[in-house]
């Protein structure tokens, strides 16, 4: 089971876009800075007109966490979340597939290692961004 | 007419009390905080009949009426609830004192209560919190469906940024677990009484959410914390030595999340930053009037990280602060000396602030020198602080 994200108004186009394998980041149209998380007014300039850019997908590891306990529904045990700046100068949480050792099952990752941006289509309603190495 | 714009020293904790800390307490969570309202009211020896008001924490499920009720209490002329978990704690106080500072009500009992362990375990990954209807149920959104959705992962990561950032290691963060534990070993009241701990054992107990160990998570305990808010001058006609309020405040920082404030350039715990700010206005005092602290301890880092935003030591130096046993008693800045969340027992941040009273009491078990003693709620969220002074 997948822990579905609960979606509003002031998000629906980030969901929209993960269906479309976009990563969309809000963009103020009047003052034209980029934010994420989204939300309805800018808090540069207080203008409610908005609109989005499509992200390169590529992104720089900030901090990471290898989860290993307690359970979380829909996932086998370790996983790899970052934080992940992206270049377009906004922040993500994000799982990071890729970033296991078959072997040892240690955590192949650090601190300013470059990632790219997938999509894991869940069904016909989700699909979550992911994220592998670079 | 003079007005008094300052809330310091207005209004005192008169009363304490306590279930017994477990984890499994075999009743229901409204009679835990009714059992503890009631030890509190005689701790200072007044009757349900006095109390005229009541706070407690957002997520509490008694509600102010439900306890009123089971209390006898007739009349209630203030009732309010904090939001953002443990960061409610002190802020429950701070209603209070408000409250009795403006004459709003006259006694006023800020209670917490929960089967923490044996019913709901916070430390589990919540649904309930990713599906909250709410914005906070939205801003959940972007960690809990990628995987991040426990409280020791979303400290995890704050963790792992501070120790790339200032070289701090896993063995300062266990400093902190080992001074709760020395401290709750002398507590027949704490959880890990007679259990004292080692940087070995911390750094041997299992990896829940690396870098964080088991020994960094707080416990899940069942049990409830009650405290009686009165004004200073009726506090000295009580049963007890008042613990005068000379401080109270909440904060919250830019970009504020729960447990979640990733988004800041510089991410940390500003929001404790503003508490400390405030606190040390209102009150006239600095860290060096401080010989101890209470500081909030759901999990090691944090505790870190506090002692650099209230400004016992400067960015990055908390490691070098917490070392030789400097936050153990006897040390220069003990902490936590009822055991911590570690050690006693995890009421949401509130037996610290009962361990704060019991210190300008001199009643505490691992008793310090102390006229005046910070207190910190919850940390990762907007939260809360207070100092008392004898």
């Amino acid at each position: 089971m997948t822990v579905r994200p609960m979606v509003g108004r002031d998000s629906q186009f980030f969901w929209d876009g993960t269906a479309e394998r976009e990563l969309r980041i809000q963009t103020c149209n009047a003052c034209g800075v980029l934010r994420f998380p989204p939300g309805p007014s800018c808090p540069e300039c207080g203008a409610f007109d908005r609109g989005h850019v499509v992200a390169a997908g590529t992104g720089t590891v900030f901090s990471y966490v290898v989860h290993r306990h307690p359970p979380v529904p829909g996932k086998e045990l370790p996983i790899v979340l970052a934080l992940i700046d992206l270049d377009e100068g906004v922040r993500m949480v994000g799982e990071v597939t890729d970033a296991l050792s078959d072997e040892t099952g240690d955590a192949e990752i650090e601190i300013g290692m470059r990632l790219r941006v997938d999509f894991n289509r869940v069904d016909d309603q989700l699909t979550l961004p992911v994220w592998r190495k670079a | 007419m003079s007005v008094s714009r300052s809330l310091s020293g207005a209004a005192a904790i008169a009363g304490i009390g306590a279930t017994e800390f477990s984890k499994a307490s075999g009743r229901s969570e409204l009679q835990l905080s009714v059992e503890a309202v009631r030890h509190a009211l005689a701790d200072c020896g007044l009757t349900p009949a006095d109390v005229d008001g009541l706070t407690t924490f957002t997520m509490d499920t008694s509600s102010e009426i439900a306890v009123a009720r089971e209390l006898g209490i007739p009349e209630l002329r203030f009732f309010s609830r904090i939001n953002y978990g443990g960061g409610a704690a002190c802020a429950t106080v701070q209603q209070a004192a408000m409250a009795v500072a403006t004459g709003v009500a006259d006694v006023v009992v800020c209670y917490r209560g929960f089967n923490e362990r044996s019913e709901s375990r916070f430390g589990q990954f919540s649904l309930a919190a990713a599906t909250q209807v709410n914005t906070n149920g939205l801003d959940n959104a972007w960690t809990y469906p990628m995987g991040l959705g426990t409280p020791a992962a979303t400290v995890a990561m704050q963790a792992r940024r501070y120790m790339h950032e200032y070289g701090a290691t896993s063995r300062d963060f266990g400093a902190v677990a080992v001074a709760d534990r020395r401290h709750a070993a002398t507590n027949p009241d704490a959880f890990f009484f007679g259990k004292p701990i080692t940087i070995e054992d911390h750094q041997a107990s299992r990896m829940i959410a690396d870098p964080l160990h088991l020994l960094d998570c707080c416990q899940e305990s069942d049990g409830a914390v009650a405290l009686v808010v009165v004004s200073a001058e009726r506090a000295r006609d009580l049963a007890q030595t008042p613990a005068v309020i000379a401080a109270a405040a909440q904060g919250s920082g830019a970009d504020q999340f729960v447990m979640t404030s990733y988004y800041r350039d510089d991410i940390g715990i500003p929001e404790m930053g503003v508490v400390g700010r405030e606190l040390w206005r209102q009150s006239g005092l600095t860290p060096d009037d401080m010989p101890m602290a209470i500081l909030y301890d759901h999990f090691t880092p944090y505790v870190l990280m506090q002692l650099e935003e209230l400004g016992f030591c400067g960015r990055g130096e908390a490691p070098g602060f917490v070392a030789d046993g400097a936050i153990e008693v006897g040390g220069r800045l003990p902490l936590n000396t009822h055991g911590g969340q570690l050690g006693e027992a995890y009421i949401h941040g509130m037996n610290g602030i009962a361990e704060g009273v019991r210190q300008i009491r001199g009643t505490s078990v691992n008793p310090v020198e102390a006229p005046h003693v910070l207190v910190t709620a919850g940390t990762g969220v907007p939260t809360s602080g207070l100092i008392l002074s004898a």
